[in-house]
């Protein structure tokens, strides 16, 4: 295995995006985009779908061309540079498997390119196949694959031209929940062990949260935040980064945290009035479920255990709650709500007009 | 970058475009303008020649004959290869295909071998006064044979895709075979045999060599419409020719425009 | 076009009683009249005076002129549907222009117009009046002008959907891995499109073979200099040499029908790596 780390460079592969905008026509993709990656890190973009995360994943690449701005890989200006001359490696969401070649050709594929000599290929990929653990597959087809061997297979065929960056395209989004979860940690492993510079776009806040060292938050073509998890979460820029990092309620035009939810016996200055849905105990701490007599808004809190005995709430009863006075809360516009509609078609990304890769 | 890829996406196109119009288009638009050289009155007089009108007569009656019988042999064929287990099922799809391995001329031959007086069937057919060869009905079983496959083709995979389902259901509910036949299975193939229907059409309609060789091609009596054009070039009518292909060219640009009509309408 | 994969039969479903072999017996019925009879009549008549006669009806030095033409003739013209067919399907799924659509359109054209007026449509332009003197009529160059007219939808409409089905993020892909232009048209889509192209060209190729509508006016037919197999069968027939016309026929009826379970053969083999 350390052949791989011994042979990366060790010169900084950071990527740093200066004022980066794309527009496909009249959409704007990416609005004033900065952000620096430092070198060897893993970081997210997150965000839901039709933030321009994909996008900027691919600007870097250079499967887009940005409409201002610039791409440094490295401190290297990318602007005349096509992709297959960035040496990025990049693993889609669909694996974009070339199905009619066999695994270790796969996987071969960019050596062959830089005209390596056969035994040293097959050295490589080899060494490959066995880090991905797909060992004795190598002569099979992508269809004789699962989903997730496939997934492997397409990382190791980007590992295997040992490139400066990894960016991989919502790369667990095709999968089933456990295979993913399993994937997720395995990416995190391997990256511990290959040190390469790794972006990750996903819409998932959990995987998000789980893996990357930093975590970029999207929204309409905008970054909303940067920061590790922890950042995010305690700290929330604005309303959409509190909504879509970690669980929120709304209460009384704000947004609190439901462990920032303080359940009261009797009324008291700024509770909302709640009837009490469900109260579930889970070993040490607990959720109660509320709804808010007003306009029957879903809210839920969550207690310790000592906390809970103390209040002994039962089902149909009512209460009063509150943020807690030191909690994180943001002002409720209802921007959050727009956000998260399936399929709005205002962020809907649309088709781009040019005919696209080789003609 | 783009400029190198601009240059190709240009040469390219530039080349298809190029050899459509030479093969295609200009072929047809020359042909367009020399038909009308001598003005459209002597169009019009040459369309109204009592052969002429005779021979499309004879072309729209061999359509009228072939295509409905093609349809209901292309519905039952799809429904036999596609809903039934019998054993050679397989060789009903490859004979159903060979009409686009067989020459036309070689289609012509083989119909009078069978049907012509010193045919297989020849001396019965004799007997019973009934004249194939040379004469009407050989002249529509050669366009029968020519574009038998298209309906079946364009609803077997229709019929397959559907699903045997909404059937099922039906007979759940009591339907009898015919009636869900009618019911559920017609309507949900009917793109599929408007399609082919189309196709069937076009085909029968443009048959040339099969028609040549089994009709005899004696004129005003078993021509149909595209026989009619070849006899007019080979008199030195060229005018007669161009006008009669006019008319063969307006039928198949109109089943074109119909078909692309139909997809738009099925979208 | 593609040719018939028998499909597999769906269990439990059968055609109800009485009207299933109702159905069985009137497909094979008309079947057998209308296309195995003669079929079978041909191949009879081919060797009803012997295999004798039949190898001298084929091997006859016209015969042989006319074989030898038709094929080397379709093979070209294979050839370059092989190339420009896959050349327009590209252009049509790739490129964007103004009038796109009617040029897709466009391409069915040889399938809708009858043959005859292809060759009287041909000859106008590339014959003896034609307005940019192109003439070209009576040549072996007019056979392969005619039969690139009648084959022209064949290969297009048969890489179109592989085209349009080509999982684009497989170029992306070769191209981040460093690959140019070239090599991934050679190593990525084209053998994505392969099955497409066999198919597209072996049924052009059955297609060529047996062309006799749009050869007629324009290629002369002159025998041994442009005289196709067909032209000849007709010849044979006219002059009451029926067992002659029989055997060539034979001829070519092998080989189309090779052709076709060729392309039958490949549409297995696609449907197979289905996943």
């Amino acid at each position: 295995m350390t052949d791989i780390t011994t042979n990366l460079k060790t010169e900084s592969h950071g990527i740093e995006v200066r004022g980066v905008n794309k527009d496909f026509g009249d959409f704007h993709a990416l609005r004033d985009v900065d952000l620096i990656v430092p070198d060897g890190s893993m970081t997210a973009l997150l965000g839901p779908s039709g933030s321009g995360k994909s996008t900027l994943l691919r600007t870097i690449a250079g499967l887009e061309t940005p409409s201002t701005g610039q791409v440094l890989i490295g401190g290297e200006d990318q602007a005349k540079k096509p992709v297959r001359t960035r040496n990025v490696g990049f693993v889609f969401q669909h694996y974009a498997a070339f199905k009619h070649m066999s695994v270790f050709d796969n996987i071969a594929f960019g050596l062959k390119v830089r005209k390596w000599k056969k035994d040293k290929v097959k050295a490589r990929v080899d060494e490959l196949i066995d880090l991905v653990q797909l060992t004795g597959l190598g002569r099979r087809y992508p269809s004789q694959l699962s989903g997730g061997q496939r997934q492997r297979m397409a990382l190791a065929r980007a590992l295997a031209v040992e490139p400066s960056v990894l960016l991989l395209d919502e790369p667990f989004g095709a999968l089933d929940a456990k295979v993913r979860k399993d994937l997720r940690t395995w990416l995190r492993r391997l990256h511990d062990e290959v040190h390469v510079t790794t972006i990750f776009v996903t819409h998932d806040q959990e995987e998000a949260m789980d893996i990357a060292e930093q975590i970029v938050v999207m929204n309409e073509g905008q970054i909303e935040q940067t920061g590790s998890a922890t950042d995010l979460y305690d700290r929330p820029a604005n309303e959409f980064v509190m909504g879509f990092v970690g669980e929120v309620n709304s209460l009384g035009g704000k947004l609190v945290r439901p462990h920032d939810t303080e359940i009261l016996p009797e009324p008291a200055p700024g509770t909302v009035e709640v009837e009490i849905d469900r109260v579930v105990r889970l070993g040490f701490s607990g959720r109660v479920e509320m709804l808010t007599v007003p306009d029957k808004k879903e809210v839920w809190a969550q207690l310790t255990r000592s906390e809970l005995e103390t209040l002994d709430l039962e089902s149909g009863a009512t209460a009063h709650v509150r943020p807690r006075p030191d909690a994180v809360t943001k002002d409720d516009t209802g921007a959050l709500e727009d956000a998260f509609r399936e399929e709005s078609p205002a962020t809907r990304r649309p088709i781009p007009a040019e005919p696209g890769l080789p003609v | 970058m783009s400029g190198e890829r601009g240059l190709t996406r240009y040469g390219l196109r530039f080349v298809a475009l190029f050899y459509l119009a030479a093969l295609l288009l200009l072929p047809i638009g020359v042909a367009l303008v020399k038909t009308f050289d001598d003005g459209i009155g002597e169009v019009i007089d040459q369309i109204t020649e009592p052969d002429a009108i005779h021979a499309l007569k004879m072309s729209l009656l061999t359509v009228i004959i072939a295509v409905p019988l093609n349809t209901i042999f292309g519905i039952a064929a799809a429904h036999v290869i596609v809903r039934s287990d019998m054993r050679f099922k397989w060789l009903i799809g490859a004979v159903i295909d060979m009409p686009f391995a067989v020459s036309p001329v070689v289609i012509g031959l083989s119909l009078i071998l069978v049907y012509g007086t010193g045919g297989w069937f020849g001396a019965d057919l004799a007997a019973q006064g009934i004249q194939v060869i040379f004469s009407t009905p050989g002249i529509v079983i050669a366009v029968i044979f020519v574009s038998l496959p298209f309906v079946a083709r364009e609803v077997i995979p229709v019929m397959q895709e559907i699903g045997t389902d909404q059937e099922t259901a039906a007979e759940t509910l009591g339907a009898s075979a015919w009636q869900t036949f009618y019911k559920i299975t017609l309507p949900a193939i009917r793109w599929g045999v408007t399609y082919g229907i189309v196709l069937t059409t076009a085909r029968a309609l443009g048959e040339f060599g099969a028609v040549t060789v089994v009709s005899g091609n004696i004129s005003g009596e078993t021509q149909t419409l595209p026989l009619y054009v070849s006899k007019q070039f080979e008199t030195f009518n060229s005018v007669g020719a161009y006008s009669a292909s006019l008319v063969l060219a307006i039928l198949a640009l109109g089943t074109l425009l119909f078909m692309n009509l139909l997809r738009r309408r099925e979208d | 076009m593609t040719a018939i994969a028998a499909p597999r039969p769906r269990a439990g479903i059968r055609l109800p009683g009485v009207s299933g072999a109702l159905s069985k017996g009137l497909v094979v019925t008309y079947l057998s009249l209308i296309v195995l009879l003669p079929l079978a009549a041909i191949a009879s008549k081919a060797f009803s005076d012997g295999l004798g006669s039949f190898w001298d009806a084929v091997s006859q030095p016209q015969a042989v002129a006319a074989l030898k033409l038709t094929v080397i003739c379709s093979l070209i013209v294979v050839l370059i549907n092989a190339v420009m067919g896959t050349l327009i399907a590209w252009v049509l799924v790739r490129d964007e222009f103004p009038g796109k659509g009617i040029v897709n359109s466009v391409i069915d054209l040889p399938f809708a117009l009858p043959t005859i007026v292809a060759s009287l449509t041909l000859l106008t332009l590339y014959g003896k009046d034609s307005p940019f003197g192109v003439d070209v009529a009576y040549t072996r160059v007019a056979v392969v002008i005619a039969l690139l007219f009648v084959t022209l939808p064949f290969v297009v409409r048969a890489v179109q959907p592989l085209l349009l089905s080509l999982d684009r993020d497989m170029e992306a892909a070769a191209e981040s891995l460093g690959a140019g232009r070239a090599r991934i048209f050679r190593q990525i889509v084209f053998p994505n499109l392969a099955p497409g192209i066999a198919a597209g060209v072996a049924l052009a190729f059955a297609r060529a073979l047996g062309e006799f509508g749009a050869l007629v006016l324009i290629s002369g037919n002159v025998p041994y200099k442009t005289e196709v197999a067909s032209v000849f069968i007709r010849g044979q027939i006219e002059s009451d040499n029926i067992v002659g016309a029989a055997a060539v026929s034979v001829v070519l009826l092998a080989v189309s029908m090779t052709l076709l379970a060729f392309v039958n053969l490949i549409q297995k083999w696609g449907l197979r790596d289905e996943r």
